[in-house]
C-alpha cells in the first residue's frame, strides 16, 4: 500500500531523469577534455584541440595523441564496460554483492596469463592479452554451466555461488602459479596493478568492437532485467524467457568485463558500486540505470585518474586507490540518504 | 486458561513520521477488545503504518501505545510477544525452509534453552496447521508454495504463536476469491470461538464490512470516523475516505453494508439521485 | 506417561525429559559428528607429517604426555600450536560467515565480503609499515581493526534502524576504502616490508605459535557460547526483522550482538593468521548443503571451517616438496572444487541452491 509513496521518494524525480543525465554526459565530456589536458605537462586546452584536428608532430602531439588519447580512451572504456556489466550481473543475479568479477571473469583472465606465462614464457602484452580474454571467456562459461546444472536452471542463488567458488578456485590456482614461477610472478604484476598507462592506441582500437557488441547486448536486455527484477515467476508471466534474458546478460557481461580486464587487469569495484549509486539516483528501473551507469562509470575512473595525476606530480598514485577515496564516502552518504530500492 | 476480560491495546496521542515525513499525527485509538475490527482507507492513509505502530515495529514520535495500561516499549519484548502477535505485509522465508518450520518458528515466544519443543508447543502448530488446512503440506518448503499456501502458511505460523491479540497487515493479499473468503472465516472462527482480539487492515470494503465489528477509516494519517459498520457506512464516508462517488446497499447474504462503486461509465439506474436507503 | 519421551517427525526428533524438552535433527547430528571426525583425523595427520614423520599412534600417545623428549618437543612446541590455531581459527571463520550470511540473508555476505577481513588487514599492515603500535602485536591490532570496522559499518548503516541490505551495501564500500588503503601502503612499503605483508595477507599458518594459541582459544570460547546463547534470535531474524519483533526479539539489541560477535571471531581469527580467504564464504554454504538445512547451521559451519582449514595445510604443506605454500593459497581451491561439487549434485528439494 506504501508502493506509491515509495517510489517518489527512491531517486530523483521521473521528470528530471534525462536531464540530470544530460548533466552527467557534459561532465563526461569535460573530463575528457580535461585527462587529455592535465598532466604532468599541463596543456592548454585550444592547443589539445588543434592537435587532435591538426597532427603536425612536435612533443605536444606526441604527448597528447601518443600517451594522453590512448589512456582517456581506456579510461572511458573501461568505465563505461566495468559500469554497465557491474548492473547486468547484479540485476542477473539479483545480488547487490554481484560484481563482474563474481563470475569468475577477472580470475579467469587473471589465471590465463599467469598460466600462459608459466607455460609458453610469453611476455610481450600482445601475446597474453588473448589469453586473458580466453580465460575471462572460458571462465564465465563454466561458471554459466555449472550454476545452470540442476532444478530450476540457472537461479541467481546458484549462480552467485558458482560464480564464487569458480573465484575462489581460480584466484588460488594463479597464486599457487605465481608462487612457482617468479617470471609469472613479474609479468602478472605488472597486468594486476589495474593500471591505464602504456597502451598504445592500437590496442584501444581493437577492444572497440568486442565493447560495442557487448553494449549493445547490455542495452537489449534492460527492459528484460525489469521483469526480473520482480521475480522468476513474475517474469515469465510477463512472457520473458528467463534462460534467454541470463544467458544474453553473462555473454554481454563477458564481452565488457572481459574485454577491458584483458587490458587494464582487475579494476574492482568500480562495477560493484556504481551500479548502486544509478539506482540510488533513478530509482529501480534498469533503463535508466544502464544509461546512467555507463555515463558516471567514466566520470569516475577518469576524475580519479586525472587526480592521481595532479596529487602526487611530478609521481602518480593509482587510479585504485583514488576512486576508492573519491568513490567510497560519497556512496556511502548516498545509500544513507536514500530509501533504497532493493534489487 | 485464558482470562476472562481480554487484554486492550490503546495508542494514545500516537504520532509516527518515516524521517521527516510524518505520517500518522497525534491518533486516538482503543481496539475493542475481543472484536474483530478493520482498518481501511486509500492507499497511503497510513493504514498499515498504524498496525505496525501497535505492534512495536515503528516507535511512535509522540505519545505512546499501551496494553492494559503499560506502554507496549517498555515491557520486555518476549513477554509481549505472547500476547500481540502480527503478520506483516508480504514477509519472506528464507529458500527451503519447509512449512512445519517455519509455523514451530511461531512458538520462539514460548520456549526457552530448556523447554525445546514441548508437548504444547506440538499441539498447537498441529493445530495452526490443522485450521489452515496446511496439514498435508507440512513437509514442503515454503518458496515452493502457490501464494495461497505460503499465505496460509504464514497465517499458520501467526496463529502458532498463540496471542490474545492478533494483528494482520492485508491477510488476503495474494489469495484468490475462495482463499480469501477461507482465511476471513477463520479469523472469525478465532474470534468467536476462542476470543481473540483480531485487528487487521483490509484493501476490500465489502469483507471489511462483512467481517469486521468495528471499522476505523482512515485518511491522511488521521482516522475519520470508526463503529460498526452497519452504523459507519455511508455514500458520503465512502467519497470521503476512498475519493469513489458509490452506492450502499444491503448484503443479501449477511445483511451488512456492500458499497457499490459507481465510475465515470455507469450511472446507477432507478436511484439517479439518491444512493439506496441504508438499513 | 514416561519419563523420557521420544517422538519422530520427518527429519527430526521430539526429546522430552518431565519439563524440559529438546530437538534432535538426525541428518544435522550425523553431519557434525562427521565433520568432527573428519577434522579430528586431519589434526592428527597434521601432527604426525612432517620433515620427521611420526607414526599416529605416537602422536596420540605424545598428547597425553607420553613418548620420547624429541617426539613431544616436535609436537608440543612445533606441531601443535600449529594445528590448534588452525583449528580455532576455521572455526572462527565458518561461524562467523554462517551469522553474516544468515543476518544479511545473502549468501555472498561473509566477512570478506563485506570489509571485516579487509579493515583488519589494513590495521595490521598500516602498522607494519608505517610503523606504529609495534609493542601492540599483531593479535591486537588485528582485533581492533575488524571491530572497529564492524562497528563503522553497523554505525553508518544505521539511520532508525538497519537492514541487512544496508549494512551489506555500506559494507563494500568500506571495504573498497581499507582494500585500497592497503594497496597504496604495499606501494609506500619497501621490497622487504611489502613480502611481510603480502605473506600475511595471503593467510598463512606457518608462523602459528603458542603465543597465538591462548588467546584465540579464549575467544573462539567465549565468543562461541555468547553465538549460541543468541541463535534462538538469529533463527528468527531468519525471517526477518518485522517477524522477529512480532516474535519477541528485541532486534535492536540482538542485531548489533551478532555482528559484533561475528566481527570479534573473524577480527580475533585474521589477527591470528591473516585472512585466510573463501573459508568464512565456502564453509557455511558447504555445511549448509552437507546438512539439507535451508539457512547455513552455526555449528556445522564451524566444523567445516576447521576441517576446510587443516585439510588445506595438510595439501599445502605437500603439494610441492621442500616449499611451505601459504595456506591461503589453497583453501580457495579446496573450498571453491568442494563448493563447486556440490552445486552441481545439487538438484534436491530444499537445497536452497
Amino acid at each position: 500500500m506504501d508502493q506509491t509513496v515509495r517510489s517518489a521518494t527512491t531517486g530523483i524525480r521521473p521528470a528530471t531523469r534525462p536531464l540530470v543525465l544530460l548533466l552527467a554526459t557534459f561532465l563526461l565530456a569535460g573530463l575528457c577534455v580535461a585527462s587529455l589536458a592535465i598532466g604532468s605537462k599541463t596543456i592548454p586546452f585550444g592547443e589539445v584541440f588543434s592537435v587532435l584536428i591538426d597532427p603536425r608532430g612536435g612533443e605536444t602531439e606526441a604527448i597528447v595523441r601518443g600517451l594522453r588519447l590512448p589512456r582517456t580512451l581506456l579510461g572511458l572504456f573501461a568505465g563505461v564496460a566495468l559500469g554497465l556489466s557491474g548492473a547486468l550481473i547484479q540485476g542477473v543475479t539479483r545480488n547487490p554483492l554481484a560484481d563482474p568479477g563474481i563470475l569468475g571473469v577477472s580470475a579467469g583472465a587473471g589465471f590465463a596469463v599467469s598460466l600462459a606465462v608459466l607455460a609458453f614464457g610469453l611476455s610481450s602484452f600482445y601475446s597474453y592479452v588473448w589469453f586473458a580474454f580466453a580465460g575471462a571467456a572460458i571462465a564465465s562459461v563454466v561458471v554459466y554451466a555449472l550454476g545452470g546444472f540442476g532444478r530450476g536452471g540457472a537461479t541467481p542463488v546458484k549462480l552467485a555461488l558458482a560464480g564464487v567458488a569458480m573465484l575462489a578456485l581460480l584466484t588460488s590456482l594463479t597464486s599457487g602459479v605465481l608462487l612457482l614461477d617468479p617470471n609469472a610472478l613479474y609479468v602478472y604484476r605488472s597486468w594486476a596493478v589495474g593500471s591505464l598507462t602504456g597502451q598504445d592506441t592500437a590496442i584501444v582500437a581493437q577492444m572497440v568492437p568486442f565493447l560495442l557488441t557487448g553494449t549493445a547486448l547490455a542495452l537489449s536486455v534492460a527492459p528484460a532485467l525489469n521483469s526480473l527484477a520482480l521475480g522468476d515467476d513474475v517474469a515469465s508471466a510477463l512472457g520473458r524467457r528467463i534462460g534467454l534474458i541470463r544467458l544474453g546478460g553473462v555473454v554481454a557481461v563477458t564481452l565488457l568485463a572481459g574485454t577491458v580486464s584483458a587490458v587494464v587487469g582487475p579494476i574492482v569495484f568500480i562495477g560493484l558500486v556504481i551500479p548502486h549509486v544509478a539506482r540510488a539516483i533513478t530509482g529501480p528501473d534498469y533503463r535508466w540505470i544502464l544509461p546512467y551507469t555507463m555515463v558516471l562509470a567514466p566520470c569516475l575512473v577518469l576524475a580519479a585518474d586525472i587526480l592521481g595525476r595532479v596529487v602526487a606530480r611530478p609521481g602518480e598514485i593509482g587510479v585504485g586507490v583514488i576512486t576508492a577515496f573519491l568513490g567510497a564516502p560519497f556512496f556511502i552518504a548516498l545509500i544513507r540518504r536514500r530509501r533504497l530500492a532493493e534489487l | 486458561m485464558r482470562p476472562e476480560i481480554a487484554p486492550t491495546l490503546r495508542a494514545e496521542g500516537l504520532a509516527v513520521s518515516y524521517g521527516d515525513r510524518s505520517i500518522i499525527t497525534d491518533l486516538d485509538l482503543v481496539v475493542p477488545p475481543g472484536k474483530i475490527s478493520v482498518i481501511v482507507g486509500a492507499n497511503a492513509s497510513g493504514k498499515s503504518t498504524l498496525l505496525r505502530s501497535l505492534a512495536r515495529l515503528l516507535s511512535p514520535a509522540a505519545g505512546q501505545v499501551c496494553l492494559d495500561g503499560e506502554s507496549i516499549h517498555a515491557m520486555p519484548t518476549r513477554e509481549l510477544a505472547r500476547m500481540v502477535g502480527l503478520l506483516p505485509q508480504s514477509p519472506v522465508a528464507p529458500e527451503g525452509m519447509t512449512v512445519i518450520d517455519l509455523v514451530g518458528r511461531g512458538r520462539a515466544p514460548h520456549q526457552s534453552w530448556w523447554r525445546q519443543w514441548s508437548h504444547s508447543d506440538e499441539e498447537t502448530v498441529r493445530h495452526a496447521l490443522e485450521l489452515t488446512s496446511m496439514l498435508d503440506l507440512a513437509e514442503r518448503p515454503v518458496d515452493e508454495l502457490s501464494g495461497g499456501q505460503r499465505q496460509r502458511a504464514w497465517i499458520a505460523m501467526a496463529l502458532a504463536q498463540d496471542t490474545d491479540i492478533l494483528l494482520l497487515d492485508e491477510p488476503t493479499t495474494f489469495l484468490d476469491m475462495a482463499h480469501q473468503i477461507e482465511v476471513l472465516d477463520l479469523v472469525m472462527d478465532l474470534n468467536r470461538t476462542r476470543g481473540r482480539t483480531v485487528m487487521m487492515v483490509l484493501h476490500d470494503l465489502n469483507q471489511a464490512c462483512r467481517y469486521a465489528d468495528h471499522i476505523v477509516a482512515m485518511k491522511s494519517g488521521r482516522i475519520v470516523a470508526q463503529g460498526p459498520p452497519a452504523d459507519l457506512l455511508t455514500a458520503e464516508l465512502v467519497d470521503e475516505v476512498f475519493d469513489v462517488r458509490c452506492c450502499v446497499v444491503t448484503d443479501p447474504v449477511s445483511g451488512t453494508p456492500l458499497v457499490i462503486p459507481i465510475g465515470r461509465h455507469h450511472e446507477p439506474r432507478n436511484v439517479a439521485r439518491h444512493p439506496f436507503p441504508i438499513h | 506417561m514416561a519419563l523420557l519421551e521420544l517422538t519422530r517427525q520427518p527429519g527430526r526428533i521430539a526429546v522430552r525429559l518431565g519439563p524440559t524438552s529438546a530437538v534432535i535433527r538426525p541428518r544435522m547430528l550425523a553431519v557434525c559428528l562427521g565433520l568432527a571426525v573428519a577434522s579430528a583425523l586431519a589434526f592428527a595427520v597434521e601432527l604426525s607429517f612432517g620433515d620427521y614423520p611420526i607414526p599416529l599412534l605416537d602422536v596420540v600417545r605424545a598428547l597425553f604426555g607420553v613418548g620420547d623428549r624429541a617426539t613431544l618437543f616436535v609436537i608440543e612446541e612445533l606441531r601443535l600450536p600449529r594445528a590448534l590455531v588452525g583449528l580455532l581459527v576455521g572455526c572462527a571463520f565458518g561461524v562467523s560467515g554462517a551469522l553474516f550470511q544468515t543476518l544479511t540473508r545473502n549468501p555472498l555476505a561473509s566477512p570478506d565480503m563485506i570489509g571485516l577481513s579487509s579493515g583488519s588487514a589494513t590495521a595490521v599492515v598500516a602498522a607494519m609499515v608505517l610503523g606504529f603500535g609495534a609493542g601492540l602485536g599483531t593479535q591486537a591490532l588485528g582485533l581492533f581493526g575488524g571491530i572497529a570496522t564492524a562497528v563503522l559499518i553497523y554505525g553508518l548503516a544505521w539511520k532508525g534502524g538497519t537492514t541487512g541490505y544496508r549494512i551489506v551495501l555500506v559494507g563494500i564500500g568500506i571495504s573498497w576504502m581499507c582494500t585500497s588503503l592497503t594497496s597504496y601502503l604495499l606501494v609506500k612499503a619497501d621490497m622487504w616490508e611489502a613480502q611481510q605483508v603480502l605473506r600475511w595477507i595471503i593467510g598463512s599458518l606457518n608462523g602459528a605459535d603458542w603465543v597465538h594459541v591462548t588467546p584465540l582459544a579464549w575467544a573462539v570460547l567465549v565468543l562461541g557460547i555468547a553465538v549460541l546463547l543468541l541463535s534462538r534470535w538469529l533463527r528468527l531474524l531468519q525471517l526477518g526483522t518485522d517477524v522477529a519483533t512480532a516474535l519477541g526479539v528485541p532486534v535492536r539489541f540482538a542485531q548489533p550482538a551478532l555482528i559484533v560477535t561475528a566481527a570479534a571471531l573473524v577480527s580475533f581469527a585474521t589477527a591470528a593468521t591473516g585472512p585466510i580467504v573463501f573459508v568464512a564464504l565456502t564453509a557455511p554454504q558447504i555445511a549448509q548443503r552437507l546438512t539439507g538445512c535451508a539457512w547455513p547451521p552455526l555449528v556445522a559451519s564451524g566444523l567445516t571451517g576447521s576441517f576446510l582449514v587443516l585439510g588445506s595445510d595438510l595439501i599445502a604443506q605437500r603439494v610441492i616438496p621442500g616449499t611451505l605454500l601459504p595456506i591461503g593459497v589453497v583453501t580457495g581451491a579446496f573450498g571453491g572444487l568442494f563448493l563447486l561439487w556440490l552445486l552441481t549434485r545439487a538438484n534436491r528439494v530444499g537445497s536452497g541452491g
